[in-house]
């Protein structure tokens, strides 16, 4: 029996992306940047800080972390809030012995539930970007789109209540629906992080810019996804600063994106790796610190 | 339900100071789970103990090595020490081994309950049901080794909405089921005072040897590490490390000496640290912190707001 001829037939074969959320391109020819002091390295530090409600929602996935046991699953829910109550402290204290900045993605819902929290993560000096009301408030394809606009609206909403109007996005869990782009994009918002398909920003059609999210280098995908050791992760980090270093020479200004999630390397038995890395990163001279914004708008600047 | 509502956000940074006996800075406890796992359970519809039709004997024996060799092994090592154990019962092994009981009664280890047997989850009970499987455990232990039950560690972790107050119904102190903390902390039910005591999952040789893939050495490494950290938080306000363990994971013979190196460590430090068992820990906190800690936590009232 012959294929089904639907088989080899797919309306969007064509040179280029098989979608028009963005063109297709090639790193290694866009214009080079020129980050401040002419640092070849722009460093961004980014935590999550999530509130997974400990009833999961009964949508088509669960964002990374939450609930897994029958409910109530108070073990889940309880190492999570260990994140938010006692890891996040240790994460604060090791950046600022370092003098590393950091954006955070807070959870809307912690404005409420921890708001001495929030207030010490915005004493610290980190910005403060936009990552749904929770856990739950998940982003998918053919997702209602009022929900889906009622999501974000509410999210910011709370933002904006509170006194800060974030500029960036990412969404619980980073998914997306066929709308999210334009929904964020009308809603105000500069840059999101749930795309991974690239180390330098770039332009969508029809939506905010996209940062580079180096899932790859997660503490959670490295650590407890793929299982390996803490120093295995940081040394990582450290070659793909060197790296992205070389490359600057000839390409101009890299970004190198570290992703922190307190209730994994915010552990006491891996907060000594951590602070060791960000002495190693800091007491480079290649190296610029800065929020997701100031690289968002450093970038910018430069780009028609 | 968004969140159990049994605890208040209390932020890490600037707590009213914890102060051990003796002006120790950690508060260091071991936790032996000495379980019984039975070959042919009752069937529960929301998790199955054995991966394979009953009998698993490849599971079961796994887990009954401890029983047969683990425990063994482990209370020589702890003696070696004189490190107490505080131990995480399935209140069945009273029954089914209580020499074993006696043994490390007799030696001063503390029990707690961790339920009837570990195959015998908590899973789709009400609350009457619950209830008396905890009083149960409450009595057997204590018509076996004399001892009054403190604390509790659910059954393999299976929890109900009422898990929480029943204990302090019940009159339970200390409840090992919560991990959002290095620091004991009251808990928001009625009836007997009650405190989350620090146990852990991300310590546990369950999640080292089985989750994470570590070697022998390596799980003594973390414990290290999350020892030497603890203590230098404990200068600030007392930290509590719990060392929760299973002898048929580090009491077989690739992986007990190794493991006897932390408790070495730990009694090398004891200037520092009080060596402990839960039950005590509970008894100082409620004496010397629990009201101060309700208050401060009090001022953070963060709200469930949808």
């Amino acid at each position: 029996m012959p294929l089904d001829p639907n088989f080899l037939r797919y309306p969007m074969l064509r040179k280029g992306m098989d979608h028009d959320l963005y063109p297709a391109a090639n790193m290694f020819e866009q214009p080079g940047i020129a980050w401040p002091d002419s640092k070849p390295i722009a460093l961004m530090v980014t935590v999550a800080v999530e509130f997974f409600p400990l009833t999961p929602n009964d949508g088509p996935f669960r964002a990374a972390g939450h609930m897994a046991t029958p409910f109530p699953d108070l073990r889940t829910f309880t190492a999570r809030d260990y994140g938010n109550r006692v890891a996040i402290y240790r994460i604060m204290d090791a950046l600022a012995a370092a003098d590393i900045a950091a954006t955070a993605f807070v959870s809307s819902a912690l404005i409420d539930r921890t708001p001495q929290l929030v207030q010490d993560i915005r004493t610290a000096g980190w910005e403060i970007a936009a990552h749904g009301k929770d856990m739950n408030s998940i982003h998918y394809g053919d997702m209602p789109l009022d929900l889906e606009q009622h999501q974000i609206e509410s999210c910011l909403a709370a933002w904006s209540d509170y006194g800060v109007t974030p500029k960036g996005w990412m969404s619980p869990g980073r998914g997306q629906s066929e709308d999210t782009l334009g929904l964020l994009k009308r809603a105000g918002i500069e840059w999101t992080a749930d795309w991974g398909n690239d180390d330098m920003p770039y332009a969508m059609n029809d939506g905010p810019v996209a940062m580079p999210y180096t899932d790859e280098m997660e503490d959670r995908k490295c650590i407890t996804i793929l299982g390996q050791n803490e120093e295995v992760w940081s040394r990582q980090v450290v070659g793909a600063a060197d790296l992205l270093a070389k490359e600057a020479q000839s390409y101009g200004g890299r970004i190198l994106h570290l992703a922190l999630t307190p209730y994994i390397i915010g552990q006491p038995f891996r907060i000594k790796f951590l602070r060791d890395l960000l002495a190693e990163l800091a007491g480079r001279d290649d190296i610029w610190s800065a929020t997701a914004s100031e690289i968002h708008g450093c970038w910018q600047g430069q780009t028609a | 339900m968004k969140d159990p509502q049994i605890y208040g956000y209390w932020p890490y940074r600037d707590r009213p100071r914890i102060k051990w006996p003796g002006d120790k800075k950690l508060a260091f406890w071991v936790a032996p789970n000495i379980e019984y796992y039975e070959l042919h359970p009752p069937k529960n519809p929301h998790r199955s103990p054995w991966a394979r039709p009953n009998p698993d004997i490849v599971n079961y024996a796994y887990r009954d090595h401890g029983n047969r060799v683990g425990n063994w092994r482990l209370i020589e090592a702890m003696e070696k020490y004189s490190i107490p154990g505080t131990v995480s019962l399935s209140v069945a092994m009273c029954d089914h081994f209580p020499e074993m009981i006696d043994t490390v009664n007799n030696l001063g280890w503390e029990f707690f309950s961790h339920g009837v047997y570990n195959t015998r989850y908590a899973y789709g009970m009400d609350r009457a049901q619950e209830r008396q499987m905890l009083q149960y455990t409450v009595d057997r232990i204590k018509a076996q080794t004399g001892q009054q039950t403190r604390g509790y560690l659910a059954p393999a972790l299976t929890h109900t909405v009422h898990t929480i107050e029943l204990l302090a119904e019940l009159g339970f102190n200390y409840s090992c089921d919560l991990f959002q903390d290095d620091q004991p902390q009251p808990l928001n039910v009625p009836g007997n005072p009650l405190v989350s005591m620090p146990y852990s999952l991300e310590v546990n040789d369950h999640y080292a040897f089985n989750v994470f893939g570590l070697s022998p050495q390596q799980y003594t490494d973390v414990l290290k590490r999350q020892f030497d950290t603890l203590l230098e938080e404990g200068g600030t306000s007392g930290t509590v490390m719990c060392i929760p363990i299973h002898a048929y994971l580090v009491g077989r013979s690739h992986r007990i000496s190794p493991f006897e190196e932390i408790l070495r460590y730990a009694d090398e430090h004891k200037d520092d640290i009080w060596i402990t068992r839960a039950g005590d820990i509970a008894d100082h906190y409620l004496a010397n912190h629990y009201d101060d800690a309700r208050t401060h936590i009090a001022q953070f009232g963060g709200s469930d707001a949808t």
